[in-house]
C-alpha cells in the first residue's frame, strides 16, 4: 500500500474511474436517448419578444442580422448573447435552476426538469452555484424590451439597490440604442423559459401554486421525442426523482 | 510503524543530497515562488475590486475589458492555476528530489515548465478579460489554453514520476502517496471537466461532471498537495516523527476512496437523478471522519510543542492552516445535508466556505512553507521580524472576519429567501456585510503586502546569512542515513 504503483494503480486511476462512472456516467443513462437540440432547431420558434425588438430597433437590427432571415438572425442572436453571458460571469450571479425546495418553486415555477437543458447552449450548462440577482432560467418575457435596454446600461435606474454592473458596451454611441451584443443579450434573455408558461415572482402572484405540483408541461418547443426507448431504462430512476 | 520511528524517517529520509538537489534547482523555486506570490498579487486585487462592485462603487472604468465579471472570474482562476499551482510546484521541486533521494528528470526541463505553466496563466489572464471564458466554474480558460494546460500537466508529470518511480526507498513517505495520485489526479480532474461538457455531452448528463470537476480540483489536486506538504515541512520543522502511521494511512486511502465521489454536492435540488445527489451526501459525509483522522494525527504531533507557536512563524501558519481545515470539513458535513442546503446553497454561505478553504487552510499552507523556506532560498535571514507578524495577524484576523461575516450574511439571506422576501431587501439588507467583507479583504491584501515586502528586503537588504539548521543534518553527503522500513 505504500508503493508507488499501488498507489498510482489503485488510488490514482482505478478510484478516480469508478467515482467518474457512479457520479457521472451513471448519471447520464437516464437522459441517454434526449436529444441535444440545436441552436438552429431552437431558433425556429422565437419569442415575441424577439419580433418586438426587430421593430423596436430597426436600424440596429439592419445593422447587426442584415441580409439574414428572421430564424437565422435569432440562431445568430443566441449564439452572441449565449457567448456573452458567458464571457461576462452572468452566471456566477444568476443561476439557471430552479429546486424542488427552498421556495424557489413559489418564486420562480415548477422545477426545472432535464428537457430544458439538452440543446447546444447548455455545453456546458448553466446551472450557477450564486444568486445575488434571481433564477433566470423562465425569466424571459418577465420584463419587457424597454426594460432590458435601460437594466444593462445601468441597472440601478430602474432597480436602485440592485449591484449589477454596467454594460455600456452593449450599446452604440448613443448609449441609447443597443448594439449588436446588446441585441443578443437581450434576446437570449428573452429566449430563457419561453418554452414554459410565465410566472410572477411575487408572493401574491402564486396562483399556480393552488394545485397540486404537475409535471411540469413543456408548451412549446416540443421535447424531443424518444418516449419509447427512454421509459424502459430510466424507469427505477424516475420513480426515484418523483420522490 | 511509528512507535520506532526516527527523525530521519519523519523527515522523509532524504539521500545524501549534494548531487541531487543542487543550488540551481532552487533557483526553481525561487522562481515558482516568485511567480506565485505575483498571480496572488493580481487575484487579490482582482477580489478586492469585486467586492467593491457589490457596495455599488466600482473603481476601475467602465470598459469591457476591464467588466466586473471577468474581474471575477480573474480572481478564481488567478488563485488555482497562478497562484496555489506555483506555489505547489515550488513545492515539490524542494521535497521529492529529498523523500526520493533522486534528481527530478530534467533541469531543462524545469525551466520549460517554469515558462509554459506561467505563459499559460497569462494566456488565460488575456482571454478572461477578453470574454473568451469557458462556463466550467473555477475551469473559466478559454477552450483554446484548455489542451496546453493538458500538456502542462504531462510535463509536470514527467518531470516528477521518474525520480518517484525510482525512489531509492521503496516503500514510499507519506507525502509521496499524496504527489502519486495528486499529480495524475490532476490531469484525469482537469480532461474530464473541461473537455466532456464541452464537446461530448450537455445539459443534465454534464452538469454532474462540472460539480465533479469543481469538487475534484479542490480536493484531488489542491488537498493532496497541500497534505504532503504538511507531512513533509511540520516532522522537518519540530523534529519529530508524524505520531501515528495508521492515521495517516487511514487519512490518505479516505481520501482517495471518498473524495471523487462528491462532486454531485455542489448541484443538489439541480434535476440530477436523485440516487446521484444522495450518494454524494453519504460519501461527503463519510470523508468528514477521514479527515477527523488526519487533523487529529496532526495535533497529537503537535502535542507539547506548543512553544513552537510561539517561536516559529512557519508552524503557526501550518497549525491555524489545520484548525481552519477541520472547521471547513466539519461545515461541509452539515451543510451538504439537503436541510441546511434549502437555505445555505446560493448565498454568501458558500462564498465564505470556499474561502476558508482555499485561503484559510492552503494559502496559509503555503505561507508557512514561503516563510520556511525563503531565507534558505536567499541565503540570509528575515530582514524584519515584526513584519512576518504583522503578516500573520493581519491576514488571519482578515480572513477569520472574511469567514464570519459572509456565513453571517449567508445564514440571514438563506432565511430571507426562504420567506419569499423581494431580492432589493436581501440586497439592502446584505450592504454592511458586503462592506465588512471589503474591508476584511483589504487586511488580507495588507498582510500578504507585509509578507511580499519582507520577501523582497530580505532578498535585497537583509544582512545576516541564514544558517540552515533544517536541513543541515540530513544532507552530510558523508554522514550515511539510514531510512527506516516504515
Amino acid at each position: 500500500m505504500e508503493r508507488f504503483s499501488f498507489v498510482f494503480l489503485v488510488a490514482g486511476v482505478i478510484f478516480f474511474v469508478f467515482a467518474f462512472a457512479v457520479s457521472g456516467l451513471i448519471p447520464m443513462l437516464p437522459v441517454q436517448d434526449l436529444e441535444v437540440r440545436t441552436i438552429e432547431q431552437m431558433a425556429q420558434d422565437p419569442p415575441f419578444e424577439w419580433t418586438l425588438l426587430q421593430e423596436q430597433y430597426p436600424e440596429a437590427f439592419q445593422k447587426a442580422f442584415g441580409g439574414l432571415n428572421e430564424n437565422q438572425a435569432f440562431a445568430e442572436a443566441l449564439r452572441v448573447g449565449h457567448k456573452q453571458y458567458v464571457g461576462e460571469a452572468c452566471w456566477h450571479c444568476h443561476s439557471q435552476q430552479i429546486r424542488p425546495w427552498g421556495n424557489d418553486e413559489a418564486r420562480y415555477g415548477p422545477k426545472s426538469f432535464p428537457e430544458e437543458y439538452h440543446n447546444e447552449l447548455n455545453m456546458p450548462p448553466l446551472w450557477g452555484t450564486r444568486r445575488i440577482g434571481p433564477d433566470l432560467i423562465r425569466r424571459g418575457g418577465r420584463q419587457s424590451n424597454d426594460w432590458h435596454v435601460a437594466h444593462f446600461y445601468h441597472p440601478p435606474d430602474v432597480n436602485p439597490p440592485s449591484v449589477m454592473p454596467d454594460y455600456p458596451w452593449f450599446y452604440e454611441e448613443d448609449g441609447l440604442t443597443p448594439n449588436k451584443t446588446g441585441l443578443s443579450v437581450i434576446a437570449y434573455v428573452q429566449w430563457l423559459g419561453s418554452w414554459m408558461p410565465r410566472v410572477n415572482e411575487t408572493i401574491y402572484d402564486i396562483d399556480h401554486l393552488d394545485g397540486t405540483y404537475s409535471a411540469p408541461a413543456v408548451s412549446h418547443p416540443e421535447p424531443p421525442a424518444a418516449p419509447q426507448q427512454q421509459q424502459q431504462p430510466t424507469d427505477p430512476f424516475a420513480e426515484e426523482e418523483q420522490n | 510503524m511509528s512507535s520506532n520511528s526516527n527523525i530521519q524517517e519523519a523527515g522523509g529520509g532524504a539521500a545524501p543530497a549534494a548531487e541531487h538537489v543542487s543550488p540551481s534547482e532552487n533557483v526553481i523555486v525561487k522562481h515558482h515562488i516568485v511567480a506565485a506570490a505575483f498571480w496572488l498579487g493580481v487575484a487579490l486585487l482582482a477580489g478586492l475590486f469585486y467586492s467593491m462592485q457589490l457596495l455599488q462603487h466600482w473603481p476601475l472604468p467602465k470598459w469591457a475589458v476591464l467588466s466586473p465579471g471577468r474581474i471575477r472570474m480573474v480572481h478564481t482562476n488567478l488563485i488555482a492555476f497562478g497562484f496555489l499551482t506555483n506555489a505547489f510546484l515550488a513545492m515539490l521541486y524542494w521535497t521529492v528530489p529529498r523523500l526520493t533521494g533522486r534528481a527530478v528528470l530534467s533541469r531543462g526541463l524545469g525551466w520549460l515548465i517554469l515558462g509554459a505553466w506561467n505563459l499559460i496563466i497569462l494566456g488565460t489572464w488575456i482571454g478572461l478579460h477578453l470574454g473568451e471564458a469557458q462556463a466550467v466554474e473555477w475551469g473559466e480558460t478559454p477552450v483554446w489554453i484548455d489542451p496546453l494546460v493538458v500538456l502542462g500537466a504531462l510535463l509536470v508529470w514527467a518531470q516528477f514520476y521518474p525520480s518517484i518511480f525510482r525512489a531509492r526507498e521503496k516503500a514510499l513517505y507519506v507525502s509521496l502517496w499524496y504527489f502519486s495520485a495528486g499529480l495524475i489526479w490532476l490531469g484525469l480532474t482537469y480532461i474530464m471537466g473541461n473537455f466532456f461538457p464541452q464537446y461530448l455531452v450537455a445539459g443534465n448528463a454534464a452538469g454532474p461532471l462540472l460539480g465533479l470537476y469543481i469538487h475534484d480540483l479542490v480536493g484531488l489536486f489542491v488537498t493532496p498537495m497541500g497534505w504532503g506538504m504538511m507531512y513533509f515541512f511540520v516532522p522537518i520543522i519540530l523534529r519529530r516523527p508524524i505520531w501515528s502511521h495508521a492515521l495517516s494511512l487511514v487519512g490518505f486511502w479516505g481520501l482517495a476512496f471518498f473524495y471523487p465521489l462528491q462532486g454531485v454536492h455542489h448541484f443538489l435540488g439541480s434535476p440530477i437523478p436523485m440516487f446521484a445527489q444522495y450518494s454524494a451526501v453519504v460519501s461527503t459525509i463519510a470523508i468528514e471522519i477521514v479527515v477527523t483522522t488526519v487533523v487529529i494525527n496532526f495535533f497529537m504531533t503537535w502535542k507539547g510543542t506548543e512553544g513552537y507557536l510561539k517561536r516559529s512563524i512557519p508552524i503557526r501558519w501550518f497549525w491555524l492552516g489545520t484548525l481552519n481545515y477541520f472547521i471547513t470539513c466539519l461545515q461541509c458535513a452539515f451543510q451538504v445535508t439537503l436541510t441546511f442546503q434549502q437555505v445555505i446553497h446560493f448565498t454568501d454561505w458558500v462564498v465564505g466556505h470556499a474561502h476558508l478553504v482555499m485561503f484559510g487552510v492552503f494559502s496559509f499552507w503555503i505561507f508557512g512553507m514561503i516563510e520556511h523556506l525563503w531565507p534558505k532560498l536567499v541565503g540570509r535571514e528575515w530582514w524584519s521580524q515584526s513584519l512576518r507578524n504583522w503578516s500573520f495577524w493581519l491576514t488571519a484576523v482578515g480572513l477569520s472576519g472574511m469567514f464570519l461575516v459572509l456565513t453571517a450574511g449567508g445564514v440571514a439571506e438563506g432565511f430571507m429567501s426562504l420567506n419569499l422576501a423581494p431580492r432589493e431587501t436581501i440586497l439592502e439588507m446584505l450592504r454592511p456585510f458586503w462592506f465588512t467583507r471589503t474591508l476584511t479583504g483589504v487586511m488580507i491584501i495588507f498582510g500578504v503586502g507585509c509578507l511580499f515586502t519582507n520577501m523582497a528586503m530580505t532578498a535585497i537588504k537583509s544582512r545576516m546569512a541564514h544558517v540552515d539548521l533544517d536541513y543541515e543534518p540530513y544532507e552530510q553527503p558523508e554522514k550515511e542515513v539510514r531510512i527506516g522500513t516504515i
